[in-house]
């Protein structure tokens, strides 16, 4: 076994060599801009970055033609929100989202709150999932736009989206997704899931980094987004700039082996992570899910070690890449928000590791991850004043801290 | 983020483990920071009442590896030192040793904090047995 091992796929995933021998030829070899109509380098790039559109859309239930391509998921979200709130603002000018959303939703509607735009941010309950009720009360003759997540990237959760897809359908709004962390690793439909707008990217799914694409509904209602740069008019007017070719080749072959392999690798990853939750929550005590199990990313576990610090866990693992929703890994010195929002506690924020198994990982590396961290666990608890008081039976939130 | 050597080694091998007779009027107990903030030290100190000298010094600590060493760190310049002495103990002191980055400052200021708390609970408790004694008297 090689260490260190990567088990860090909510972040970033490996590339598949399979993508990687797709995309060689078109970076030296077949260079050409896609956008060039009158020479064979052009039609070569075109005739390449169409097969991808393809295979995107068929992984999703999609038609070539609603495919746009962006620079990652950011962009698609930032695409997706600022050009519907900017071609709907005659009709309104709300959007509903919620607080577990990736900073690229959270931090993109804050920039429209500036320029005007209401924007609802549901809470979640303690499972993660939004609570539809308070979806439906919140939409307002104004509401152009429902933007909700697919499965969160910290804790894996998927949020209840053919529900959503039939409200927003019902009310005749607009229903956006940021489904990175979904797309390739569940099915995905943006017919059955009632998807207006999807934002996707390639590095989640064993592709490369800096593509992504856009899905923007063609019929029943045909999607209008403003473009966010100005340029040659690409992707139906929609995002300008010349066809990343190999990265797009890239996303393609990565979209089309997942989907003729989804079904074979879901099994294997949610045995793997289950085998790794089993373990760590027969040998240790104290030990929280952070989300629900039962609507779940299959390989993902959000795990709280009660009375032991994230970042130290990480150091007494350090051959491990996995990631903590500790402060102290944080660059602003906050626990995770997305686990604050489901109302654990900061003190389990503060004790919370992410698994992403992906692909490449194999039973054997599952099983020295669950030992090592069982085993500096235990270390760190012997060390821990908090797990020794509540040995003693003391209620820890009955204490009066010192908070600094 | 990259560790000093001494807080890799102060992480891998703490010293002082552990934890003193808290109700024993010669232990002084300090409980500094909050599970919420990410950091809690506990530090004690046992102290020889004929002479005033630290003999020995425990501490368990929850928070990052900064955190474990500054604690670690404190545990092991406490000993031998005079209550008064251990009191000069300052967290830039802890920084430069460890080679502290500026985000893990807090780190050894909650280790000062620990020091000053335990030493002044040992003062306290101190204090508190003169008068009786007097009155046994």
């Amino acid at each position: 076994m090689k260490l260190p091992i990567y088990m860090d796929s909510h972040a970033t995933t490996r590339m598949d060599p399979r993508v990687f021998e797709a995309m060689t030829p078109y970076f030296a070899d077949i260079f050409g801009n896609a956008a060039s109509r009158n020479h064979s380098f052009g039609w070569e790039a075109e005739e390449a970055t169409e097969k991808a559109r393809k295979q995107i859309a068929d992984l999703i239930g999609a038609t070539s033609k609603e495919i746009v391509f962006t620079s990652g998921a950011t962009e698609s979200n930032n695409l997706a929100l600022k050009g519907v709130a900017e071609m709907y603002a005659e009709r309104g000018n709300h959007i509903i989202t919620q607080v577990t959303e990736h900073k690229a939703i959270l931090d993109t509607c804050k920039r429209l709150e500036k320029e005007g735009v209401r924007v609802t941010y549901l809470p979640v309950q303690q499972n993660g999932l939004i609570d539809l009720d308070q979806l439906r009360a919140a939409i307002t003759p104004k509401t152009i736009l429902i933007s909700i997540m697919y499965a969160n990237n910290e804790i894996g959760v998927v949020q209840p989206i053919k529900e959503i897809g039939k409200i927003a359908k019902e009310k005749g709004v607009l229903f956006h997704s940021d489904a990175v962390q979904a797309v390739g690793k569940i099915p995905v439909n943006v017919a059955a899931d009632g998807l207006d707008i999807m934002s996707l990217t390639a590095h989640k799914l064993y592709g490369p980094k800096g593509v992504g694409a856009l899905y923007v509904r063609r019929r029943n209602p045909r999607v209008q987004i403003t473009a966010q740069m100005d340029g040659g008019g690409h992707e139906r007017g929609m995002r300008s700039g010349t066809l990343n070719v190999p990265g797009i080749v890239g996303l393609g072959a990565a979209c089309d082996i997942a989907r003729r392999e989804m079904v074979e690798e879901t099994k294997r990853l949610s045995f793997l992570r289950d085998k790794l939750k089993d373990k760590l929550m027969t040998e240790l005590d104290e030990v929280y899910i952070n989300g629900s199990m039962e609507h779940r990313l299959p390989h993902n576990l959000n795990i709280s070690f009660a009375y032991v610090e994230g970042e130290s866990l990480l150091m007494g693992i350090n051959d491990i890449a996995v990631s903590s929703g500790s402060a102290c890994t944080s660059a602003t010195l906050e626990p995770s928000y997305v686990l604050k929002a489901l109302g654990a506690g900061d003190d389990l924020a503060h004790s919370s590791i992410r698994f992403g198994i992906g692909r490449f990982n194999t039973e054997a590396e599952v099983d020295y991850v669950a030992d090592k961290v069982i085993d500096v666990v235990r270390k760190l608890r012997e060390l821990s004043p908090l797990y020794e008081m509540a040995k003693e039976g003391v209620d820890l939130t009955k204490v009066s801290w010192t908070a600094h | 983020m990259a560790y000093s050597d001494k807080v890799l080694d102060h992480y891998n091998n703490p010293r002082n483990v552990g934890s003193l007779d808290k109700s024993s009027a010669y232990v002084g107990t300090g409980m500094v920071g909050a599970p919420e903030c990410g950091d809690v030290m506990k530090l004690q100190v046992k102290v020889n009442p004929e002479t005033g000298v630290i003999e020995d010094a425990k501490f368990k600590t929850f928070g990052c590896g900064s955190a474990i060493a500054s604690s670690s760190l404190a545990t092991e310049w406490l000993k031998g030192k005079t209550v008064d002495q251990a009191l000069e103990i300052k967290n830039t002191d802890i920084v430069n040793e460890l080679s502290l980055p500026p985000v893990k400052i807090h780190c050894s200021v909650l280790a000062e904090d620990a020091i000053k708390a335990a030493i002044g609970d040992y003062k306290k408790k101190q204090g508190a047995r003169v008068p009786e004694a007097v009155a046994v008297q």
